[in-house]
Protein backbone atom coordinates (compact mmCIF):
# COMPACT_ATOMS: atom_id res chain seq x y z
CA UNK A 1 0.00 0.00 0.00
CA UNK A 2 1.55 3.22 -1.06
CA UNK A 3 1.64 6.21 1.22
CA UNK A 4 -0.10 8.33 -1.41
CA UNK A 5 -3.15 6.08 -1.32
CA UNK A 6 -3.24 6.25 2.48
CA UNK A 7 -3.03 10.04 2.52
CA UNK A 8 -5.74 10.41 -0.13
CA UNK A 9 -8.02 7.89 1.56
CA UNK A 10 -7.75 9.65 4.91
CA UNK A 11 -8.44 12.97 3.22
CA UNK A 12 -11.46 11.53 1.39
CA UNK A 13 -12.95 10.01 4.52
CA UNK A 14 -12.28 13.08 6.66
CA UNK A 15 -14.05 15.19 4.03
CA UNK A 16 -17.00 12.80 3.98
CA UNK A 17 -17.28 12.76 7.75
CA UNK A 18 -17.10 16.54 7.74
CA UNK A 19 -20.02 16.69 5.30
CA UNK A 20 -22.22 14.57 7.53
CA UNK A 21 -21.09 16.04 10.85
CA UNK A 22 -20.61 19.79 10.57
CA UNK A 23 -23.36 22.18 11.58
CA UNK A 24 -22.40 24.84 9.05
CA UNK A 25 -23.71 24.26 5.53
CA UNK A 26 -20.95 26.24 3.83
CA UNK A 27 -18.34 24.26 5.73
CA UNK A 28 -20.12 21.11 4.57
CA UNK A 29 -19.74 22.17 0.95
CA UNK A 30 -16.03 22.87 1.50
CA UNK A 31 -15.58 19.46 3.13
CA UNK A 32 -17.35 17.96 0.12
CA UNK A 33 -14.90 19.76 -2.17
CA UNK A 34 -11.99 18.30 -0.18
CA UNK A 35 -13.45 14.82 -0.45
CA UNK A 36 -14.12 15.09 -4.19
CA UNK A 37 -10.66 16.41 -5.03
CA UNK A 38 -9.14 13.62 -2.95
CA UNK A 39 -11.18 11.15 -4.98
CA UNK A 40 -9.63 12.69 -8.08
CA UNK A 41 -6.26 11.91 -6.51
CA UNK A 42 -7.39 8.33 -5.97
CA UNK A 43 -8.14 8.15 -9.69
CA UNK A 44 -4.61 9.33 -10.38
CA UNK A 45 -3.27 6.56 -8.13
CA UNK A 46 -5.25 4.18 -10.35
CA UNK A 47 -3.64 5.69 -13.50
CA UNK A 48 -6.96 6.88 -14.90
CA UNK A 49 -5.96 10.41 -15.76
CA UNK A 50 -9.03 11.20 -17.84
CA UNK A 51 -11.40 10.41 -14.99
CA UNK A 52 -9.29 12.52 -12.63
CA UNK A 53 -9.57 15.42 -15.06
CA UNK A 54 -13.33 14.96 -15.38
CA UNK A 55 -13.69 14.67 -11.61
CA UNK A 56 -11.87 17.93 -10.96
CA UNK A 57 -13.72 19.77 -13.72
CA UNK A 58 -17.24 18.55 -13.06
CA UNK A 59 -17.31 17.84 -9.34
CA UNK A 60 -14.69 20.28 -8.12
CA UNK A 61 -15.90 22.99 -10.46
CA UNK A 62 -19.50 22.73 -11.52
CA UNK A 63 -21.20 20.74 -8.80
CA UNK A 64 -19.64 22.58 -5.87
CA UNK A 65 -20.51 25.91 -7.47
CA UNK A 66 -24.12 24.83 -8.01
CA UNK A 67 -24.36 23.63 -4.41
CA UNK A 68 -22.95 26.88 -3.08
CA UNK A 69 -25.47 28.79 -5.20
CA UNK A 70 -28.25 26.63 -3.78
CA UNK A 71 -27.07 27.37 -0.25
CA UNK A 72 -26.92 31.08 -1.07
CA UNK A 73 -30.41 31.16 -2.62
CA UNK A 74 -32.01 29.22 0.21
CA UNK A 75 -30.15 30.98 2.97
CA UNK A 76 -32.42 31.14 5.95
CA UNK A 77 -31.80 31.45 9.63
CA UNK A 78 -32.85 27.86 10.07
CA UNK A 79 -29.64 26.30 8.78
CA UNK A 80 -27.87 26.21 12.16
CA UNK A 81 -31.02 24.80 13.74
CA UNK A 82 -31.73 21.94 11.34
CA UNK A 83 -28.85 19.53 11.49
CA UNK A 84 -29.68 15.95 12.36
CA UNK A 85 -33.10 14.46 12.80
CA UNK A 86 -34.23 12.35 15.68
CA UNK A 87 -33.54 9.08 13.89
CA UNK A 88 -29.81 9.61 13.66
CA UNK A 89 -28.87 6.71 15.98
CA UNK A 90 -30.95 4.39 13.79
CA UNK A 91 -29.30 5.87 10.70
CA UNK A 92 -25.87 5.26 12.21
CA UNK A 93 -26.76 1.68 13.04
CA UNK A 94 -28.10 1.05 9.53
CA UNK A 95 -25.02 2.61 7.93
CA UNK A 96 -22.63 0.62 10.13
CA UNK A 97 -24.53 -2.60 9.38
CA UNK A 98 -24.28 -1.98 5.64
CA UNK A 99 -20.62 -1.12 6.02
CA UNK A 100 -19.96 -4.34 7.92
CA UNK A 101 -21.67 -6.39 5.21
CA UNK A 102 -19.79 -4.62 2.42
CA UNK A 103 -16.41 -4.89 4.14
CA UNK A 104 -16.96 -8.55 4.97
CA UNK A 105 -17.92 -9.35 1.39
CA UNK A 106 -14.91 -7.48 0.02
CA UNK A 107 -12.58 -9.25 2.43
CA UNK A 108 -14.14 -12.64 1.73
CA UNK A 109 -13.48 -12.42 -2.01
CA UNK A 110 -10.05 -10.87 -2.40
CA UNK A 111 -8.98 -10.45 -5.99
CA UNK A 112 -5.33 -11.03 -6.61
CA UNK A 113 -5.15 -9.22 -9.92
CA UNK A 114 -2.67 -6.41 -10.04
CA UNK A 115 -2.77 -5.14 -13.57
CA UNK A 116 -3.51 -1.42 -13.06
CA UNK A 117 -2.41 -0.16 -16.41
CA UNK A 118 -4.28 2.64 -18.03
CA UNK A 119 -5.60 2.52 -21.57
CA UNK A 120 -4.56 5.36 -23.81
CA UNK A 121 -6.90 8.28 -24.34
CA UNK A 122 -7.41 7.22 -27.94
CA UNK A 123 -8.57 3.75 -26.91
CA UNK A 124 -10.98 5.24 -24.40
CA UNK A 125 -12.40 7.69 -26.92
CA UNK A 126 -12.61 5.01 -29.56
CA UNK A 127 -14.61 2.75 -27.30
CA UNK A 128 -16.82 5.61 -26.12
CA UNK A 129 -17.80 6.59 -29.64
CA UNK A 130 -18.15 3.10 -31.11
CA UNK A 131 -19.25 0.47 -28.62
CA UNK A 132 -20.87 2.99 -26.27
CA UNK A 133 -22.21 5.41 -28.87
CA UNK A 134 -25.90 4.77 -28.20
CA UNK A 135 -25.62 5.11 -24.38
CA UNK A 136 -23.61 8.28 -25.03
CA UNK A 137 -26.42 9.76 -27.11
CA UNK A 138 -29.02 8.67 -24.56
CA UNK A 139 -26.96 10.38 -21.86
CA UNK A 140 -27.03 13.60 -23.82
CA UNK A 141 -30.80 13.28 -24.14
CA UNK A 142 -31.09 12.70 -20.38
CA UNK A 143 -29.05 15.84 -19.75
CA UNK A 144 -31.28 17.86 -22.08
CA UNK A 145 -34.46 16.61 -20.43
CA UNK A 146 -33.04 17.30 -16.96
CA UNK A 147 -32.05 20.80 -18.02
CA UNK A 148 -35.51 21.62 -19.39
CA UNK A 149 -37.15 20.06 -16.35
CA UNK A 150 -34.98 22.07 -13.98
CA UNK A 151 -35.86 25.28 -15.79
CA UNK A 152 -39.58 24.50 -15.71
CA UNK A 153 -39.53 23.52 -12.05
CA UNK A 154 -37.45 26.43 -10.82
CA UNK A 155 -38.88 29.36 -12.77
CA UNK A 156 -41.39 31.69 -11.20
CA UNK A 157 -44.85 30.60 -12.24
CA UNK A 158 -46.30 34.09 -12.86
CA UNK A 159 -44.70 34.67 -16.25
CA UNK A 160 -46.53 34.78 -19.56
CA UNK A 161 -49.19 32.39 -20.75
CA UNK A 162 -48.63 28.69 -20.45
CA UNK A 163 -47.02 28.97 -17.06
CA UNK A 164 -47.99 26.15 -14.73
CA UNK B 1 0.83 -1.58 -6.19
CA UNK B 2 -2.12 -1.21 -3.90
CA UNK B 3 -4.37 -4.27 -3.87
CA UNK B 4 -7.89 -3.91 -5.13
CA UNK B 5 -9.46 -4.72 -1.76
CA UNK B 6 -8.22 -1.47 -0.21
CA UNK B 7 -9.94 0.56 -2.90
CA UNK B 8 -13.08 -1.46 -2.33
CA UNK B 9 -12.92 -0.84 1.40
CA UNK B 10 -12.44 2.89 0.80
CA UNK B 11 -15.44 2.83 -1.52
CA UNK B 12 -17.55 1.00 1.08
CA UNK B 13 -16.56 3.47 3.80
CA UNK B 14 -17.40 6.46 1.63
CA UNK B 15 -20.74 4.92 0.64
CA UNK B 16 -21.60 4.26 4.28
CA UNK B 17 -20.78 7.85 5.24
CA UNK B 18 -23.03 9.08 2.45
CA UNK B 19 -25.81 6.74 3.50
CA UNK B 20 -25.64 8.03 7.07
CA UNK B 21 -25.84 11.58 5.74
CA UNK B 22 -28.89 10.81 3.60
CA UNK B 23 -30.69 9.14 6.48
CA UNK B 24 -29.76 11.49 9.30
CA UNK B 25 -29.61 15.00 7.88
CA UNK B 26 -32.60 17.32 7.92
CA UNK B 27 -31.47 19.98 5.46
CA UNK B 28 -32.26 19.14 1.84
CA UNK B 29 -28.98 20.60 0.54
CA UNK B 30 -26.97 18.41 2.91
CA UNK B 31 -28.89 15.34 1.76
CA UNK B 32 -27.98 16.19 -1.84
CA UNK B 33 -24.32 16.50 -0.82
CA UNK B 34 -24.49 13.08 0.83
CA UNK B 35 -25.95 11.60 -2.36
CA UNK B 36 -22.96 13.01 -4.24
CA UNK B 37 -20.69 11.22 -1.76
CA UNK B 38 -22.46 7.92 -2.43
CA UNK B 39 -22.16 8.37 -6.21
CA UNK B 40 -18.45 9.04 -5.79
CA UNK B 41 -18.06 5.88 -3.74
CA UNK B 42 -19.62 3.88 -6.56
CA UNK B 43 -17.27 5.56 -9.04
CA UNK B 44 -14.23 4.67 -6.97
CA UNK B 45 -15.34 1.06 -6.91
CA UNK B 46 -15.99 0.99 -10.67
CA UNK B 47 -12.70 2.58 -11.63
CA UNK B 48 -10.62 0.53 -9.22
CA UNK B 49 -12.15 -2.66 -10.56
CA UNK B 50 -11.74 -1.46 -14.14
CA UNK B 51 -8.05 -0.74 -13.75
CA UNK B 52 -7.26 -3.87 -11.75
CA UNK B 53 -9.17 -6.52 -13.64
CA UNK B 54 -8.39 -7.77 -17.09
CA UNK B 55 -11.32 -7.75 -19.45
CA UNK B 56 -13.06 -11.05 -19.94
CA UNK B 57 -15.47 -12.03 -22.68
CA UNK B 58 -17.06 -9.08 -24.42
CA UNK B 59 -15.83 -6.61 -21.80
CA UNK B 60 -12.60 -4.77 -22.24
CA UNK B 61 -10.63 -3.40 -19.34
CA UNK B 62 -11.78 0.20 -19.55
CA UNK B 63 -15.52 -0.31 -19.78
CA UNK B 64 -15.66 0.52 -16.08
CA UNK B 65 -14.20 3.95 -16.81
CA UNK B 66 -16.86 4.62 -19.42
CA UNK B 67 -19.63 3.54 -17.05
CA UNK B 68 -18.11 5.91 -14.48
CA UNK B 69 -18.35 8.73 -17.03
CA UNK B 70 -22.05 7.94 -17.40
CA UNK B 71 -22.46 7.91 -13.63
CA UNK B 72 -20.93 11.40 -13.48
CA UNK B 73 -23.33 12.55 -16.22
CA UNK B 74 -26.36 11.21 -14.38
CA UNK B 75 -25.07 12.76 -11.14
CA UNK B 76 -24.91 16.17 -12.81
CA UNK B 77 -28.46 15.84 -14.18
CA UNK B 78 -29.74 14.66 -10.81
CA UNK B 79 -28.06 17.54 -9.01
CA UNK B 80 -29.62 20.10 -11.36
CA UNK B 81 -33.10 18.70 -10.85
CA UNK B 82 -32.65 18.36 -7.10
CA UNK B 83 -31.47 21.95 -6.75
CA UNK B 84 -34.41 23.17 -8.85
CA UNK B 85 -36.83 21.27 -6.62
CA UNK B 86 -35.16 22.60 -3.46
CA UNK B 87 -35.42 26.18 -4.72
CA UNK B 88 -39.08 25.65 -5.62
CA UNK B 89 -39.93 24.17 -2.23
CA UNK B 90 -38.03 26.93 -0.48
CA UNK B 91 -39.99 29.54 -2.41
CA UNK B 92 -43.35 27.90 -1.77
CA UNK B 93 -42.94 26.86 1.84
CA UNK B 94 -40.07 28.98 3.11
CA UNK B 95 -38.08 26.07 4.45
CA UNK B 96 -35.63 23.40 3.35
CA UNK B 97 -36.26 21.25 6.41
CA UNK B 98 -37.12 17.77 5.19
CA UNK B 99 -39.00 16.97 8.41
CA UNK B 100 -41.54 19.66 7.59
CA UNK B 101 -42.21 18.39 4.06
CA UNK B 102 -45.11 16.12 4.98
CA UNK B 103 -47.75 17.13 2.42
CA UNK B 104 -47.97 13.62 0.98
CA UNK B 105 -47.87 11.87 4.34
CA UNK B 106 -51.03 10.59 5.96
Amino acid sequence: MTWLFVVLSVSTLVGGLGVVQTRNVVHASLFLLMSLVSVAGIYLVLFTEFLALVQVLIYGGAIIIVLVFAIMLTRTSEYPRITDNRQWPLAAIAALALGAVLAASFWANPHTYSAAQSPAFSELANSLFTRWAIPFEVASLVLLVALIGAIIIARTGNGGEGSP
Amino acid sequence: MTPLVYFQLLSAALFVIGLYGVLARRSAVLVVMSIELMLNAVNVNLIAAASHLEGTGSFVNFDGQIIAIFVITIAAAELGLAIAMILRIHRNRGTVDLDEMNLMKW
